[in-house]
């Protein structure tokens, strides 16, 4: 690899390494100190290696200059707390001897824990979401805007309120092992967990971004944070392993959804042959791996009927099982679009005249889907009602992309 | 918008009929639940096993049952909102518990404890 990808290459894959374990080794309420010392470190990459050529391990060379830059910042600041602090106030011990450990055993406990303290329920999810992209993926400022489709200056605002309520909650990084006073407080925050990485899933594979790879990005680093809880025993838990599968079942789809104008393609016109066979297949490992203890999770519900949707034949046995998915989802957690794709699971076992009347209390009128859906429904019983309902739908449709479809629709009655 | 108990009452249906035929009526269940909590009217409800089953009465005198003695046991309840007491009887009208002959789906008003019911 030459220097010029190889720098934003490591940039990815290691930044987000160093400034975990320096964050964790100098506690949460230091975490600009070690995103400051983990940025200077690729700074004197690019700096040394423009000159001295590229080192024979690029990665260890990264990890030895952040550790020395971390030793120096200790001295440093010893020398602050040592000299001039106690004229000040009475001296603290302070921080002394800090080994930095870039083990990769480390580097995954860093990594681990820093997830569970961003995850802290003192920090809104929105803000997770970003300040999970920015520290533990090492996204940039500018990629998480275009992301979130949102100005960098709203990340920006996003990440210092973070950093300071963790900093005002005293959030610590704790081993999950030690950390946390029962199981059921690491269940607890595990929810959390789970609930930001499903977010994060979903901001990729849903985002408008017209920036596909940044788009797959997100959703690759919140499956391999979620990988992260299944290496470790206290984490490797059903619900994690089902939304593990979830989000494989999903990502099999990536290559098959969109154009190359990124227009979405619908379900049913998908070229199955570009549906990703080994994701599939892992997707449906881990929900095996799911399969025990008693308690189902709404990933678990998520993931049944992601599975079959692995499998495009349109079977009775198919959408009965789909339907009771989405009658399990719902009765876990009611969302709206969950209750309008129950309706068109129904309309494929009971026929459509029964999911009409069941649709028609649903009585979502805000929500173009819900028209889409009636839309749907009434095409071949009533096309007069078809067309009025697609009508109504493209009214309250927001996207370019939506509209679009609609207008389809509208054409093919 | 109010909340109402709908509670049934039936035979031991694993006594009556085959492990496939209780699977049918599970899905049945499934769906019928399912179709209320697609209304986001669905507030929560359990089956309740009719074995290991037991009635503590006056002088703690500890029985098996209820059954034997009445014929349709409580076999389990759902709570759902509805506006209105006809609404959650239009609810319970669904109910596969309905399908067996004699037995009963009792729709009850739950009390809000704001001091006037």
């Amino acid at each position: 690899m030459e220097q010029k990808e190889l720098i934003p290459h490591l940039f990815r894959t290691e930044f987000r390494k160093i400034t975990a374990v320096l964050c964790k080794a100098f506690g949460i309420e230091h975490i600009e100190t070690a995103e400051d010392i983990a940025s200077e470190t690729f700074l004197s990459a690019l700096e040394t290696w423009t000159y001295k050529g590229i080192p024979e391990n690029p990665v260890a060379w990264l990890y030895s200059v952040a550790k020395n830059k971390a030793k120096n910042h200790i001295r440093r600041h010893q020398v602050f707390t040592g000299k001039i602090a106690p004229q000040i106030r009475h001296a603290e011990p302070g921080i002394q001897e800090i080994e930095i450990d870039l083990s990769d055993k480390n580097i995954m406990d860093s990594q681990l824990q820093m997830l569970f303290a961003v995850c802290h329920p003192s920090i809104s999810t929105e803000v997770q979401i970003s300040l999970s992209l920015r520290i533990l993926c090492g996204f940039g400022i500018d990629e998480i805007a275009t992301a979130l489709l949102t100005s960098k200056e709203t990340i920006n605002k996003r990440l210092f309120r973070a950093k300071e309520k963790l900093r005002l909650e005293k959030v610590k990084i704790e081993p999950i092992a030690t950390g946390f006073a029962s199981e059921a407080e690491i269940n607890k925050r595990l929810d959390t967990v789970l609930t930001t990485l499903y977010l994060l899933f979903n901001e990729g594979y849903y985002s408008e971004s017209d920036n596909a790879v940044l788009r797959e990005d997100l959703c690759l680093e919140a499956m391999r944070l979620t990988y992260l809880l299944i290496e470790n025993e206290q984490t490797n838990q059903p619900a994690v392993n089902a939304l593990l599968s979830l989000m494989c079942f999903h990502a099999s789809r990536f290559n098959a959804r969109k154009t190359e104008k990124g227009e979405i393609i619908l379900y049913h016109d998908q070229d199955e042959t570009l549906w990703n066979h080994e994701l599939i297949s892992k997707g449906a490992y881990f929900l095996h791996q799911a399969s025990h203890g008693n308690k189902i999770s709404k990933y678990h519900a998520e993931a049944g009927i992601a599975y079959w949707h692995t499998i495009k034949a349109d079977t009775p046995e198919k959408w009965a099982a789909i339907l009771q998915f989405f009658d399990q989802l719902l009765q876990i957690e009611y969302s709206p679009i969950a209750a309008l794709n129950r309706t068109y699971a129904l309309s494929k076992v009971k026929g459509k005249t029964t999911a009409i009347a069941e649709a028609e209390k649903l009585n979502l009128t805000d929500n173009h889907f819900y028209f889409v859906l009636l839309g749907e429904l009434y095409t071949d019983i009533d096309n007069r009602k078809a067309k009025q309902n697609f009508q109504k739908a493209f009214l309250l449709a927001k996207t370019q992309t939506d509209k679009l479809t609609i207008q389809k629709k509208i054409e093919n009655l | 918008m109010d909340e109402f108990i709908l509670i049934f009452r039936h035979e031991d249906g694993s006594k009556l009929a085959s492990p496939e035929q209780m699977q049918i009526w599970m899905k049945q269940t499934m769906d019928w639940m399912g179709g209320i909590a697609a209304q986001n009217k669905l507030v929560g409800g359990t089956g309740l096993p009719f074995e290991n089953a037991r009635v503590v009465r006056h002088n703690n005198v500890v029985t098996n049952g209820p059954f034997g003695e009445i014929k349709e046991t409580i076999g389990g309840y759902i709570i759902v909102k509805a506006d209105s007491i006809d609404e959650a009887v239009e609810f319970a009208k669904g109910s596969p518990v309905l399908q067996g002959d004699g037995n009963t789906v009792e729709v009850r008003k739950i009390a809000k404890g704001d001091g006037v019911h």
